[in-house]
């Protein structure tokens, strides 16, 4: 519904559903404000958005109103410009400076704090009060964020944020009046995996990144580049940022269709690795057994002679790499000797996905799209941990269906406070069937806990209550209540939406999964089906090869000696260790592209620095099977390099001109038309806004006839980038570059991130020129897929045996993040968790140390109980130094230490 | 006629003018405190560091030519972990010093700085810490500010209340 409303005389034409506040933003004006945020919407606690309302048009005295709490209206006058807005907004301020301290030259926010913009857009600039200040203590809140608490301007958005939009338990508002205090009960680690969005979200320095602070650069410092996160599959969009060539920081980069305003603190804090002293930074080579550097020209050089000289080198993948890079070594090795870099079991499970999402019977929506259901059925998957932003997206869709209680009395969607008020914490239908408690338990209307056949099975028997043709049975009375409720509850939504994954390793369950999601489809449900995969490219590796980790392995021999390139791939982390030192032995060159040292490249015979996603350029393939462009940050001073580029050098047919991102994107569309949307993805090295490339950097950035001048007082010219429209400095366009090209965000007068709303259409909507990204899947109304008729063995454990299944932990699971220092903080001690009567009935206490096989290897691990895990079932925790490389799951014994 | 004989009398006359010419550099003029020559980092009257490494001063700088980076000690007091400005850019505007908010970098009536190696004429932090106050003496901005950094504890600072005790009950 369009309406038509006057701002200072001016008629303009807007969206009637919304507030005067977004509806200005949105216009393009300046209206200040603090406790109204686009994703939490209005509260109304802060006072500063106050403009004046007039009755009508002969009104010329009008009323004070908030902006943020008026909804528009056909034929509305408002005034932003009255002078009695003017004072009043000017006043709050001053009054909220009363008590500020006198902190921006040490306060981490300086120079990108919204409580600086909206002062000097009032227009206070002298401080007239000048009495005492109040104080308050801080508090220690754990290695990601800072605690500076005299900063607080009361305006409540980390609480709301914290507390209301992701379900953290552990921070809140204390004490009252002038002394409201926002912290934990008692001083303590935050226990949200969302916690760093409090630095976002906070409009002040109370809340800020606590490894920004160990190498602190303003934000007009620092050189952008617009990024995906690669730490887990599901590619949210990041702004990752350099100074004095280390990375200093990550920051959310606004996607509608993704991430929107959020990350989760594996994506934001988990960069610090890139730093780290372990990285590869020039090639070498193992000389005696210890590796000696060389130069590029001799690495390059000597490999080429290793590859001429045999013709069957083979190359091993990685889901980490990018597809450019996954592609280049493809070409290098040939296909027949192209391997993708997982086990075989982990390999098909993403290719079952894939044919899922390819034959487009039931939608797979993004992840912000997934806010949008109103029912939701999870199997199998610790979401929390696996695919920490779709919790974060779920914990929205499960308010939908309460929300309506609201909707029915007429609050709109905007009114953050009343729709709380009436919904009283109610949340819609919102199942889980997982192995073990998860963090989403406590939104869930109904939990089963089950083994991942037993999983499968369950979902197979909601699927045949939806659709009576499936031959599907549940196993028991008990299930069959419990599916009847779930497939009740699917059916009676608007938009049901089932998760499920592969972190089980179970083909039933990705089967009934799709299952229930063609059922519901075939019901004539609008529903939705999302996958969550391992890593950041795990679909896009997938296609491009159908041959896995144990086909390497198999093929490889004594007999004839060869060559293997492994890129930016730990096969240690993969593959059983014994299995993996007899492969390697059996090639006389291991040449290893990676970023840091690991068993794999200690094990290598020649070792090519790969660039991290901080210095590489590529595109990766999120779960949603969205293609998404990163580009390089900065260029490095050693030769760290896109990993494409090594490849690149080392393939004769580029011998004769420098390849850059572009060529090798034309040369992987030709030989997959399939991916031709990959093309698309982001404009070309070539395209030019207003005939100039976009600049990195921000028109203040410092020093730059100083920077270098230690070493030579003639400033060097800057590095070109021959592979992207942006440029390394500060030269270049000025204004708002398309969405997939936009490293930073600032606007006259908006110097904070929430300068984001001069990029988007419409405050907190889609960006101008389009969310970027480009799906490879589309559902197809056409679609014939078939049901899969997989009827998993009810799988009752092995007498005395338990069968062991990962459990994943959002800082460990990830080798990359957990090596950065402040995530390692937060990773678990190695620990085997039982289920508590099992472990009753063996005398089994917390804590106790009990000894378990590991591929043939005696380990000690202290027990964990009280994980939910189900009977005659273990977990180990994933992807930790003391659990790489096994295969899940699998069939163990235990027994207590020392009883022999 | 009259015009070129009046030329050349007041010519003649001017052999007996005052000399304005100083004989630099045997003799020096004098430079009032606030002339803008070479820059200094100076110390509060503590005789600690003043710069807190905020980076207002390389901002500010129109030729872009002071880099620093900031660093903070185990009490959590910010300072310059290195500081450098290249002379041979410098414009001496001042720019510089009146961003500052600390008034830890100042300009001083000093411009002899000439060097043969125009390498030279890169300032390391060392190169440009004083021993002293500078012009401005007396402020110590860890004093006015609201963070603990191990100059005064939460709520001892100037014109500061006691911190909140947030378990009270009193309104
Ligand atoms: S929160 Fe903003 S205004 Fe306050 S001290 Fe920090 S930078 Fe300055
Ligand atoms: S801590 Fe920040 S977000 Fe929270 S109330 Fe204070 S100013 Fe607002
Ligand atoms: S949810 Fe995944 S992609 Fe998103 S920020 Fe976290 S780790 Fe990165
Ligand atoms: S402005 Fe002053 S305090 Fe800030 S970095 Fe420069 S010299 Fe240091
Ligand atoms: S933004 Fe409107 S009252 Fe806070």
């Amino acid at each position: 519904m369009m309406a038509k409303i006057f701002i200072d005389d001016k008629p303009y034409e807007v969206d009637g559903s919304k507030n005067l506040l977004e509806t200005a933003l949105s216009i393009g004006l300046n209206l200040p404000y603090f406790c109204w945020h686009p994703a939490m919407h209005s509260v109304g606690a802060c006072r500063q958005c106050a403009i004046i309302k007039y009755k009508d048009d002969d009104d010329k005295k009008g009323k004070l109103v908030m902006a943020c709490m008026e909804p528009v209206a056909d034929n509305l006058h408002i005034s932003i410009e009255a002078p009695e807005a003017h004072a009043f907004r000017a006043g709050n301020v001053e009054a909220l400076m009363t008590n500020h301290p006198h902190d921006c030259p040490v306060c981490d926010e300086g120079g990108e704090c919204h409580l600086q913009d909206m002062t000097v857009m009032t227009g206070h600039n002298e401080r007239r009060y000048c009495y005492t200040k109040r104080t308050h203590n801080n508090q220690y809140l754990g290695p990601f964020v800072n605690h500076e608490m005299n900063r607080c301007i009361q305006c409540y958005r980390c609480v709301r944020f914290y507390k209301d939009y992701a379900g953290g338990k552990d921070l809140d508002v204390f004490a009252a009046h002038n002394d409201v205090y926002f912290g934990r009960q008692e001083e303590g680690v935050l226990e949200s995996e969302f916690s760093g969005n409090l630095v976002e979200v906070c409009p002040t320095g109370v809340f800020t990144d606590k490894t920004l602070k160990k190498h602190y650069t303003r934000k007009w410092d620092l050189t952008n580049a617009p990024s995906v996160c690669h730490q887990c599959s599901l590619g949210c969009n990041i702004i990752a940022s350099e100074r004095y060539g280390t990375i200093r920081r990550v920051l959310s980069r606004f996607n509608g269709d993704v991430n929107g305003y959020f990350l989760c603190d594996r994506g934001r804090f988990g960069y610090e690795y890139i730093n780290s002293k372990n990285r590869i930074i020039t090639p070498a080579r193992l000389v005696n057994g210890s590796f000696a550097a060389i130069t590029a020209g001799d690495a390059v050089q000597e490999i080429k002679a290793i590859i001429n000289t045999e013709n069957n080198t083979i190359g091993i993948g990685s889901p980490k790499a990018s597809m450019e890079s996954n592609f280049l070594l493809r070409e290098l090795v040939g296909p027949a000797n192209f391997y993708a870099g997982v086990p075989a079991r982990e390999g098909k499970l993403i290719r079952q996905v894939i044919a899922i999402l390819d034959n487009g019977k039931v939608k797979t929506p993004s992840l912000s799209e997934a806010k949008t259901y109103d029912a939701v059925f999870i199997l199998g998957e610790d979401l929390t941990n696996t695919a920490p932003m779709l919790a974060l997206s779920l914990r929205q869709a499960a308010k939908n269906e309460p929300n309506e209680i609201a909707r029915a009395v007429k609050i709109p969607d905007w009114n953050d406070a009343a729709t709380r008020e009436a919904v009283q914490g109610a949340t819609g239908p919102f199942f889980i069937a997982a192995a073990h408690d998860t963090k989403l338990d406590d939104i869930a209307t109904g939990i089963y806990h089950a083994s991942p056949d037993q999983i499968a099975g369950f979902g197979n028997a909601v699927a045949g209550n939806i659709n009576r043709q499936l031959n599907f049975v549940a196993a028991d009375a008990e299930i069959e209540k419990l599916s009847d409720t779930i497939s009740a509850a699917l059916l009676a939504a608007k938009k049901p939406l089932i998760v499920a994954g592969t972190s089980l390793y179970n083909e039933a369950i990705v089967q009934a999964a799709a299952n229930i999601a063609y059922a519901l489809k075939d019901r004539g449900k609008d529903a939705g089906l999302i996958y969550i995969l391992p890593e950041a490219n795990s679909i896009g590796s997938a296609l491009l090869a159908d041959q896995y980790l144990e086909d390497a392995f198999a093929q490889a021999s004594p007999k004839e000696a060869k060559s293997v390139i492994i890129l930016e791939n730990d096969l240690y982390q993969r593959m059983d260790k014994t299995a993996t030192d007899t492969f390697l032995q059996y090639f006389t060159n291991v040449i290893s592209l990676d970023y840091l040292e690991n068993a794999t490249t200690r094990n290598s015979t020649l070792l090519l620095p790969a660039g991290t996603f901080a210095e590489a350029d590529g595109t990766i393939i999120s779960n949603e099977g969205r293609a998404q462009r990163f580009y390089q940050v900065h260029v490095p001073k050693n030769d760290v390099r896109s990993s494409w580029k090594w490849l690149a050098e080392l393939m004769a047919a580029y011998d004769s001109s420098p390849i850059n991102l572009d060529a090798v994107i034309d040369r992987l569309t030709a030989a997959f038309p399939a991916l031709q949307a990959i093309q698309y993805v982001a404009p070309s090295a070539g395209f030019r806004e207003d005939t100039q490339k976009i600049p990195r950097s921000p028109q203040r950035y410092s020093g730059r006839t100083a920077i270098n001048a230690d070493m030579h007082v003639s400033e060097p010219r800057p590095p070109a980038d021959p592979d992207s429209a942006l440029s390394y400095t500060m030269e270049g366009y000025v204004g708002i570059p398309p969405p997939a090209l936009t490293p930073f965000y600032w606007s006259p007068g908006w110097n904070s991130a929430q300068a984001i709303n001069k990029y988007q259409i419409e405050v907190g909507g889609e960006l101008h020129g389009g969310n970027p990204g480009k799906r490879l899947f589309e559902p197809d109304p056409n679609s014939k897929a078939a049901y899969f008729n997989s009827t998993p063995s009810a799988c009752s454990p092995k007498e005395g045996q338990y069968m062991v299944l990962p459990l994943y932990h959002i800082f460990g699971s990830d080798e990359l993040s957990a090596q950065s220092p402040a995530v390692a903080e937060r990773v678990p001690q190695p620990y085997i968790a039982l289920n508590d009567s099992d472990a009753g009935k063996a005398g089994i206490v917390e804590g106790a140390i009990i000894e378990i096989l590991l591929s043939g290897n005696k380990k000690w691990l202290p027990v964990k109980l009280k994980m939910g895990l189900p009977q005659g079932t273990a977990g180990l925790p994933k992807g930790l130094q003391e659990t790489a490389g096994i295969i899940y799951p699998f069939y163990t014994t235990i027994k207590i230490a020392g009883n022999d | 006629m009259f015009s070129i004989l009046r030329s050349i009398w007041l010519t003649f006359i001017h052999m007996f003018h005052k000399r304005v010419t100083v004989e630099y550099p045997e003799k020096k003029n004098y430079l009032p405190p606030r002339h803008r020559g070479r820059i200094v980092l100076t110390r509060d009257p503590d005789n600690q560091e003043r710069c807190v490494g905020c980076y207002l001063c390389a901002v500010a700088c129109p030729v872009d030519c002071i880099s620093l980076q900031a660093t903070e000690d185990e009490n959590g007091r910010r300072s310059a972990e290195f500081f450098r400005i290249n002379f041979s850019r410098c414009i001496l505007c001042g720019y510089c010093e009146e961003a500052c908010p600390t008034d830890a970098i100042q300009l001083i009536p000093d411009f002899e700085m000439a060097e043969y190696n125009r390498q030279n004429l890169v300032y390391e932090k060392e190169d440009l810490l004083i021993d002293g106050q500078g012009k401005y003496p007396g402020y110590n901005f860890f004093k006015h500010a609201g963070v603990d950094a191990g100059v005064k504890a939460k709520g001892e600072g100037i014109d500061e209340e006691k911190p909140v005790d947030i378990k009270k009950l009193m309104p």
